[in-house]
């Protein structure tokens, strides 16, 4: 889960989870943000293979789109429409894509950023998030995210929260990428690590003056 | 050359006691009126390009495309009837897609070609189905390189180096005989088919005509796509100075 988004220029951070295998965390090399056409990008979190599914039918749209071939391209904003129609409309069916859909992008100077989940739920905001992101990020977030973050700002707000994140989430693993969306284009970092610190004092005798220890 | 079919033209299920079916070969009069389109396969790529007879001044330019993009590797150019013409993108669309999805890799060339042929054959064969008035020239670029290919309203397909359909056919035909094709990129395919086109236009019968190309080539990253701006008008500026040169002779 946690995926964390940030309206600046439209920062990204992905999850700090792999994909699970049950209960063991196997793989923890696998992408789930992706550009979408020229304008968006899409991260997801829940199950992989039907964020695979999503991903066939966004391709497809964006074929259709361009096959047109008129100068027009499908924004951010039409793009998740797009997914919360899905996304809904398979919740109705009883037969659900079991992801939290997180989507931004830029297109004629606009921002967007939107979520929606397995369940149809749709909204747009400055920040959002999925899954235990909700809960431990976005109060950080609703205090320290404005108007006038700078992509290095909100990229350190971003890694604060994901800490958090890496400390309380039991299955997060040290692994994040960040994304920038401009009017340009779309780039997405390598993965890398947060520094943590495991020198607490509590760490190192986790037991002491815990009820029926010694 | 043609003649006339009389009882034996009624029916596309009909032959004539030469063995020829004439609904096919009118179908094919239809292409013969239209406006010229011209194909040619360069060593990086394909260029199309269209003679889009303008029929009214009233009419937007850059408005009914005769270009379509089948896949992001390829395209087609259509002549003759356009509303058939349209039917025939659409089903190459979701053939194209189709394969795509069933296979994983996009459609090659040779096989999008035969899938077009097999579709216009199938409407030459059944007396409640009339024959597609149109013939297409595709482009498209796969593994195996950039390759061109004609459908005509009969159903044949061939692969083609270059050719061309409709009112200038013959003209453009021979045009593209001189050009050296292996040794001539993409950039300068563009302005040989402006020339073409505009060569072969005839001012006095047709008055207004707009030029219309696309390409697939390394340099538009095996994507098909409308020729870029610049380039067009540079090929359209070559095109009429080459008319003028030769008027001046």
């Amino acid at each position: 889960m946690a995926f964390l988004w940030l309206l600046i220029w439209e920062v990204r951070s992905p999850s700090l989870h792999p994909c699970s295998y049950g209960s063991t965390l196997r793989y923890k090399g696998v992408e789930r943000m992706k550009p979408v056409g020229k304008h968006s990008l899409i991260g997801a979190s829940g199950e992989l293979s039907d964020f695979q599914e999503i991903l066939r039918y966004l391709d497809e749209l964006m074929l259709y789109d361009n096959l047109w071939d008129n100068g027009n391209s499908l924004g951010p904003k039409e793009v998740h429409n797009y997914l919360t129609r899905v996304m809904y409309n398979r919740r109705n069916q009883f037969n659900p894509l079991w992801n939290s859909l997180v989507l931004g992008g830029v297109k004629n100077g606009q921002k967007y950023l939107g979520t929606v989940n397995m369940i149809g739920v749709h909204y747009e905001d400055n920040h959002v998030a999925t899954g235990f992101g909700n809960h431990l990020a976005r109060p950080i977030l609703r205090d320290e995210w404005h108007e006038n973050l700078s992509f290095e700002d909100g990229v350190k707000l971003l890694e604060k929260c994901m800490r958090v994140l890496l400390y309380r989430d039991r299955s997060a693993v040290n692994k994040l990428q960040a994304t920038n969306i401009t009017e340009e284009g779309v780039t997405i970092s390598q993965p890398y690590a947060l520094k943590t610190s495991w020198n607490l004092a509590a760490f190192k005798n986790p037991t002491v003056g815990a009820e029926g220890s010694w | 050359m043609s003649s006339i079919g009389t009882g034996y033209d009624l029916s596309v299920t009909t032959f004539s006691p030469d063995g020829r079916v004439f609904q096919i070969e009118y179908a094919a009069k239809a292409v013969d009126n239209s406006g010229t389109v011209v194909g040619i396969k360069c060593k990086d790529g394909v260029v199309l390009g269209v003679e889009k007879l303008i029929a009214s001044k009233m009419m937007l330019p850059g408005s009914n495309r005769r270009i379509h993009a089948v896949h992001r590797h390829s395209g087609m150019a259509v002549a003759g009837l356009a509303a058939d013409g349209r039917q025939i993108v659409a089903r190459a669309k979701s053939e194209a897609t189709n394969y795509e999805s069933v296979y994983g890799e996009p459609i090659p060339v040779k096989e999008l070609a035969d899938r077009v042929a097999s579709y216009v054959h199938l409407c030459t064969l059944y007396w409640w189905l009339r024959p597609f008035g149109c013939g297409v020239i595709l482009g498209g670029y796969d593994r195996d390189g950039p390759q061109l290919y004609m459908v005509e309203p009969s159903g044949v397909s061939h692969r083609y180096f270059g050719t061309s359909i409709g009112k200038g056919r013959q003209a453009a035909k021979t045009e593209i005989e001189k050009l050296k094709l292996s040794e001539m990129t993409c950039r300068q395919g563009v302005i040989e088919v402006a020339k073409i086109i505009y060569g072969v236009h005839d001012e006095a019968k047709d008055k207004a005509f707009e030029l219309e190309m696309s390409w697939v080539c390394d340099e538009s990253n095996r994507q098909h796509q409308k020729v870029p701006d610049d380039l067009l008008e540079e090929a359209k500026a070559a095109a009429k100075a080459a008319l003028e040169e030769m008027d001046a002779d």
